[in-house]
């Protein structure tokens, strides 16, 4: 297996695109990638995307965007593994270098999810639950984040503020940027008086869904160091899975699959925990981010909420999170949030990221989710 | 032809051969009131806010003629002419009771215009009475006819459940547009910007309008009237602070508040004309009773800058100033704020019997 780097980012700014279609934003960070990476052609394109065939009425989206953005007959095809094509995506593109088959590629996340209503959009949004058993009875992802909420609350005997610091903290960072969608802090105690959606996840727990693409530029190590100063390695890259369906868990409150894929991810990069200097993790839900950091490793079971408490993820803390601003605050573009991971990782590896930048940044943990943790993909980055 | 941000833009605004004005306005808001508290009780269990405190419902017999008839009746009593001396009668409404079948020609025939006159329904949304207004605008200031009626009057649907619910409501206003020296308020220029934007619409055979949802809000409302309102103020050389009243079409309280502070209105010059709170959303007839309102108590000298927002999309900005002669007429007729204070409230099962919800 070759090494594998990253010599370009683009991304658009994450919010409601009302007046762009896919194929507009896909280009704008197609082209912003490429100019970034100086390079002018790339071998082939990789798309991460979940519900264009629903939200945009399109698939085929590797050769719509490859013809669009002028990137010629390159070989492109688009990975779906609903919030986690976009990890899926960096994947292909990591596998596709490190195997030989192809040398420069162009990894893009891209979703355009609010040209629909809510009722359309929940129903294209369904669809990666377990059709049969779940959302056939009038599941929904956030109806199912509120179980496992609901759960580890009476599990570990927390209170629903006991949350509020992921929020807070995502808030915090999403502020910062100028790409995030929404800008706004919230106040401590917000969180808890919040309108609920499904109790107990409310307005101000879950990452509003948006529109957004982002890209990266994947190539060997050696032919990354002729062509840009500071390449980003991906030294792992690992993926895992568990049930769509909750029932079917031995234990609703361990993602079996965030453990195995990051377990995976940090025997490749041969790393401890406290190599990790940032971690980009799949914060659609608070809850997601509590159960995460714990099956991670990062906290003792029914401990994750206390990391959040403690101001242990802040941009200057033991392990920063969120740093731009994750799902919740940036946003979360569906099948573009992979990306958009990488590429935040990639300039706080490069330490360009400004207001955002974590301090001395080495080495960046990202992960890709799909649905509850049934689809989980990780990769480890460094300088 | 393009608008520039920077240079003269005075083709674009509209002003008529002839000065012309308001001869005489009425309005009319039925009585019945829903409270938002009865929509969130049947469908929120209470829960969340409303975004008025309540709206206007039109009683079991009435409809966008009876209601027309009522606001041009108020309307020819300050204007204080013939109405045989009208040369048009236009209706703009969502809400006309027939598909085919002008609710116009039944106003004017009630309210005793002779066979001399156009008549026609008008329809674009909530700024169907604005638009019939402009071309009242025209056919006067053009010397076509010495007095029209323009009316926006609206019994509006919502399905039950649906955001619009809260909001959707009935009643309006009528204006007699004449010459500007028999005017109370003369009309100085106006401006009209419209795109395909589709926000919120209804089909032909549907019963209940759909919506974009949050759609409906940036690229929809606050962009047509704010670009209409400050191409107006551009073209006219003025700015928030020369007009001692502002009133925006009003879907709910927060809209035509935030597109006011956007255009760098303050809440004294936006509060007389701004009713969504206490009548809901009239929508053909939402900024023009408004307008009612504000002419109920102005005085001589005031100027005024009306915006409607009608959905699919567009505004029109009217920049209008009040005369004398407001002193003479406002007292013809009843006065707006005696239409919003005559209220009964009913409670959500009379509504769906007053408006027709309930179906075999």
């Amino acid at each position: 297996m070759r090494k594998v780097a990253i010599i370009g980012v683009g991304q658009t700014p994450v919010g409601e695109h009302w007046d762009a279609s896919i194929r507009m934003i896909a280009a704008e960070a197609v082209h912003a990638a490429l100019e970034d990476s100086q390079v002018k052609a790339v071998d082939a394109l990789y798309v991460g995307n979940a519900y264009g065939a629903s939200f945009s009425s399109q698939s085929q989206l590797g050769a719509l965007i490859a013809d669009y953005a002028g990137l010629g007959s390159i070989e492109t095809f688009s990975t779906e593994a609903g919030d986690a094509s976009g990890g899926a995506a960096l994947r292909t593109g990591y596998l596709a270098v490190a195997s030989g088959a192809v040398d420069t590629v162009l990894v893009l996340g891209v979703e355009k999810s609010t040209d629909t209503v809510s009722t359309a959009h929940v129903r294209a949004r369904n669809v990666s639950l377990d059709a049969d058993y779940e959302s056939i009875h009038g599941a929904t992802l956030t109806a199912l984040a509120a179980l496992l909420m609901r759960r580890y609350m009476h599990e570990y005997g927390v209170e629903l503020g006991a949350f509020e610091n992921f929020s807070i903290n995502a808030h915090t960072n999403g502020g910062k940027n100028a790409n995030a969608m929404y800008r706004n802090q919230i106040k401590p105690g917000a969180f808890a008086r919040a309108p609920m959606i499904a109790d107990p996840v409310s307005l101000f727990d879950g990452a509003p869904d948006a529109d957004g693409a982002a890209a990266v530029i994947l190539t060997t190590v050696e032919r990354a160091a002729d062509l840009v100063p500071h390449p980003i390695q991906i030294i792992a890259s690992a993926a895992a899975s568990d049930s769509l369906a909750l029932h079917e868990r031995a234990d609703l409150l361990d993602l079996r699959a965030v453990r195995a894929s990051v377990n995976k991810a940090m025997q490749q990069a041969n790393i401890t925990h406290g190599d990790i200097n940032l971690f980009e993790l799949h914060d659609a839900f608070t809850i997601l981010s509590a159960l995460t950091l714990e099956a991670a490793g990062f906290a003792e079971r029914g401990q994750g909420w206390r990391l959040a408490k403690d101001g242990q993820i802040g941009l200057t803390g033991t392990l920063p999170i969120s740093t731009f601003g994750g799902l919740k605050s940036r946003g979360n573009p569906v099948g573009a949030s992979g990306v958009y991971q990488a590429v935040e990782a990639t300039l706080q590896l490069r330490g360009t990221a400004g207001a955002n930048q974590v301090p001395d940044a080495r080495i960046a943990m990202i992960q890709s989710i799909g649905g509850l943790a049934s689809t989980v993909i990780t990769h480890i980055l460094s300088i | 032809m393009t608008f520039h941000p920077n240079g003269d833009n005075r083709s674009f605004l509209m002003q008529p051969t002839k000065p012309v004005g308001i001869v005489g306005y009425g309005a009319y808001v039925p009585r019945y009131r829903l409270p938002g508290s009865e929509v969130a009780r049947v469908w929120t269990n209470g829960l969340g806010g409303s975004p008025v405190t309540e709206k206007a419902v039109a009683g079991p017999d009435e409809d966008v003629t009876t209601m027309s008839i009522e606001a041009a009746r108020n309307a020819l009593a300050r204007a204080g002419i013939d109405p045989q001396a009208l040369r048009a009668v236009w209706i703009g409404s969502e809400s006309h009771p027939y598909a085919v079948k002008p609710t116009s020609t039944i106003v004017a025939e009630s309210i005793g215009a002779s066979a001399n006159i156009q008549a026609a329904d008008w329809e674009f949304a909530c700024k169907a009475g604005t638009e019939a207004v402009q071309a009242s605008i025209a056919m006067v200031g053009s010397g076509m006819g010495a007095y029209t009626l323009s009316i926006g009057m609206d019994t509006a649907q919502s399905r039950p459940g649906d955001a619009l619910e809260y909001t959707a409501a009935s009643g309006g206003a009528a204006f007699v547009i004449g010459a500007a020296e028999e005017s109370c308020a003369v009309y100085q220029g106006s401006y009209s910007f419209v795109t395909d934007t589709p926000d919120f619409w209804r089909r032909a055979d549907e019963s209940y309008p759909s919506h974009g949802e949050r759609f409906t809000g940036e690229p929809a409302y606050f962009n047509h009237t704010t670009s209409a309102a400050s191409r107006l103020l551009d073209m006219m050389g003025t700015t928030a602070a020369d007009y001692t009243h502002a009133v925006f079409h009003q879907p709910n309280v927060k809209f035509p508040s935030r597109a006011g502070q956007m255009l760098g209105f303050k809440e004294e010059q936006m509060k007389t004309g701004l009713l969504a709170g206490e009548i809901g959303n009239v929508y053909s007839g939402s900024c023009m009773v408004g307008l009612t309102a504000i002419l109920d108590v102005a005085k001589p000298g005031d100027r005024i800058l009306m915006v409607s927002y009608g959905s699919g999309a567009g505004s029109d900005a009217f920049d209008l100033r009040v005369t004398e002669r407001i002193l003479e007429i406002r007292d013809r007729a009843p006065k707006t704020r005696d239409y919003i204070t005559r209220r009964t409230v009913i409670d959500y099962a009379t509504y769906c019997r007053y408006r027709g919800l309930l179906r075999d």
